[in-house]
């Protein structure tokens, strides 16, 4: 099997974002990491690779400092990288998709195009559609659960109110990951040592023929979300504690 | 004058509450024109619900010869032959799970700009707010296209009441279900649950829960506001709870007017998920517990003892 996934450096979840100027951030002081979605994606590649035979490829559109998340999935498995540079900090999902559906589909033809549900830093949850509309494949996003059968996947997710649907989707097809489909390994010393030798093929976006110029929307503004100042502690013994919070809640905040 | 469409979400044949905030943000300054648009549900009951927060025009929408409910492909295409039927500027709707799969359906459809999760809408300046990174920033952005496309984050806004006469209309778009994604089956794991992503109030519980029987305790007090329980990740974890009940950055984003944390230690990674909620209380035995300097009342003592007398006190006074 031919699998491609998409994965995307992001700036490590528990990592102090430092805002600088209207819309930027200071992304040379704060590490980075794969974006914790796009593990299970890599994860279910390789497993499916290790039973069925085949190549995964990673692919990801970013600086070029992002060839370390390259690395990472390599280490947990997959065989060869495709870099896409861009120089800004972000770039909208179409021009990203955009990216993604050209570099693919000038390496190979895949059997599944894997992503994450959603990218940690700039919360889009729209890449993986308009690849595959630009590829014009059948998409399902935030599968938990996954069995390959021929020609197709079935695959389930949640659809919300503890209900969970199940699926068909013939391939290929581009499917989004998320958390319970699978344990992302933790690579061994010996992985991350041959994931250093496998082959990433840099190009830059212009390189694709693709302009970053018609973005269908601009980041204006990065404001860091105001903190709350600390609790107003409520005293007494449990009862009173208890009966001043709903008084308050009922007549100040308003909110029961 | 902008003609604004907004995706009205139903259960059991009902106008979610929900939508209100989004109508209210799609009113904006006041000098567009409303459409709801319903694919499900009855449109006719709905009428003095979407009328109430301003609503000129509710919309019956199905699809030529095919049943809509079977395929958010299917949901997607009517709404684009609906934008153009009704030449929208705007297609605002719930980021709950069904509507973000159709939003983005939609927006990889008819190649339009999408925000995703948005907490706030300028309609004049054709702007949104959004979390980035985790809820850590506020992003401002500029929607660009012709038609924008916006999933509102179910109670991030107020719902203002704006009466309005709503006139009932149908359309019905020919379009067809490309057919490459079958529904096989749909199991409906915990009846009757109030969804978390839409629910008003929610009372938590982390790992000093200790057992999934012990959630009960915290059920009792949020069905008596209405409301959910959710779980930390230690406590979906440690086996306390299903991980469809997990608020936070690998759980469940959610945005209610009143969160209840019980023995929550405030972790980064949690508040990612529930950072905007209105008000936020922590119940925690530890004075110095990091979720003290981040919520707006709190009491110290041992969840076992504090929630029961909540309820009780909710009983007398609620
Ligand atoms: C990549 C990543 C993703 C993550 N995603 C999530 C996520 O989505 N959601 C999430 O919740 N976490 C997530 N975490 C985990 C997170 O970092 C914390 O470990 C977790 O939230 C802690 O859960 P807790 O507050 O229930 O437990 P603890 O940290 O153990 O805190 C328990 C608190 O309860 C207090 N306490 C003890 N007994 C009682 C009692 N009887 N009554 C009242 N208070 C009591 C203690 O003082 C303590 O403050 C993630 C971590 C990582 C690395
Ligand atoms: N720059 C990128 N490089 C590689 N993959 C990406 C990139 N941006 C988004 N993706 C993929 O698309 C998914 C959804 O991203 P988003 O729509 O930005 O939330 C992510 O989980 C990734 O798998």
């Amino acid at each position: 099997m031919q699998i491609y996934v998409c994965v995307k450096h992001v700036p490590d979840t528990a990592a102090n974002i430092k805002i600088v100027g209207e819309n930027g951030f200071d992304d040379a002081g704060c590490k980075f990491i794969a974006n914790p979605y796009d593990e299970y994606a890599v994860e279910q590649a390789v497993q499916l690779v290790e039973k069925n035979g085949g190549e995964v490829i990673v692919v990801t559109v970013g600086k070029a400092v992002a060839a370390a998340t390259i690395r990472a999935a390599m280490a947990m498995g997959a065989h060869r990288g495709i870099l896409i540079t861009v120089d800004s900090q972000f770039l909208d999902s179409q021009t990203t998709a955009q990216a993604l559906k050209v570099a693919i589909e000038q390496d190979g033809k895949p059997d599944i195009i894997f992503t994450g549900k959603g990218a940690v830093d700039s919360e889009g949850f729209q890449t993986l559609y308009r690849l595959a509309a630009g590829m014009n494949l059948p998409v399902v996003n935030e599968i938990n659960k996954m069995e390959l059968g021929e020609g197709k996947a079935t695959v389930g997710h949640e659809i919300g109110g503890g209900a969970r649907e199940v699926l068909d989707v013939s391939l290929p097809c581009v499917l989004g990951t998320t958390k319970g489909l699978n344990e992302p390994r933790y690579p061994k010393f010996p992985d991350i040592m041959k994931a250093k030798k496998k082959e990433i093929k840099q190009i830059t976006i212009a390189d694709l023929g693709i302009s970053v110029d018609g973005a269908q929307s601009e980041l204006e503004k990065l404001e860091k979300t105001p903190d709350r100042s600390g609790a107003k502690m409520l005293e007494g013994d449990v009862r009173q504690a208890v009966e001043e919070l709903v008084n308050i809640l009922k007549e100040e905040e308003k909110v029961i | 004058m902008a003609t604004i469409g907004i995706l009205i979400e139903t259960e059991d044949g009902n106008v979610k509450d929900t939508n209100f905030g989004v109508l209210t943000a799609a009113r904006g300054q006041g000098d567009g024109t409303i459409i709801a648009l319903m694919m499900d549900g009855s449109a006719d009951g709905a009428k003095d619900a979407l009328g109430k927060y301003g609503a000129q025009k509710v919309v019956q929408l199905s699809a030529d010869g095919a049943d809509l409910s079977t395929s958010h492909d299917l949901k997607a295409r009517t709404l684009a032959a609906a934008i153009e039927h009704y030449s929208l500027d705007a297609l605002l709707g719930l980021a709950s799970a069904q509507g973000r799969d159709i939003f983005a359906r939609l927006a990889a459809f008819m190649n339009l700009p999408l925000a995703s999760d948005c907490m706030a809408v300028d309609m004049a300046a054709k702007t949104v707010k959004k979390s980035h990174f985790s809820g850590k920033a506020f992003a401002t952005i500029k929607m660009l296209g012709k038609v924008m496309l916006c999933a509102i984050r179910p109670n991030a806004i107020d719902a203002v009441e704006a009466p309005a006469d709503a006139a009932m209309e149908s359309f019905a778009a020919s379009v067809q279900d490309p057919g490459l994604v079958k529904v096989v089956e749909v199991k409906k794991e915990a009846a009757d649950e109030v969804d978390l992503t839409e629910a008003g109030v929610i009372v938590t519980g982390g790992r000093p829960i200790a057992s999934a029987d012990n959630y009960k305790i915290l059920d009792e007090c949020a069905k008596l506001l209405g409301g959910a329980i959710g779980a930390s990740r230690a406590a979906v974890d440690a086996g306390f709870a299903p991980h469809a009940m997990q608020v936070g950055q690998t759980g469940k984003t959610v945005s209610p007017r009143l969160y209840i944390g019980c023995g929550l230690s405030g972790s980064v990674q949690h508040f990612a998920g529930m950072k905007t909620s209105k008000v936020i209380v922590a119940i925690n035995t530890d004075k110095d517990a990091p979720i003290f300097e981040k919520c707006d009342y709190g009491i110290i003592g041992d969840l076992f003892d504090v929630v029961p007398v909540l309820t009780e006190v909710l009983k007398e006074k609620l």
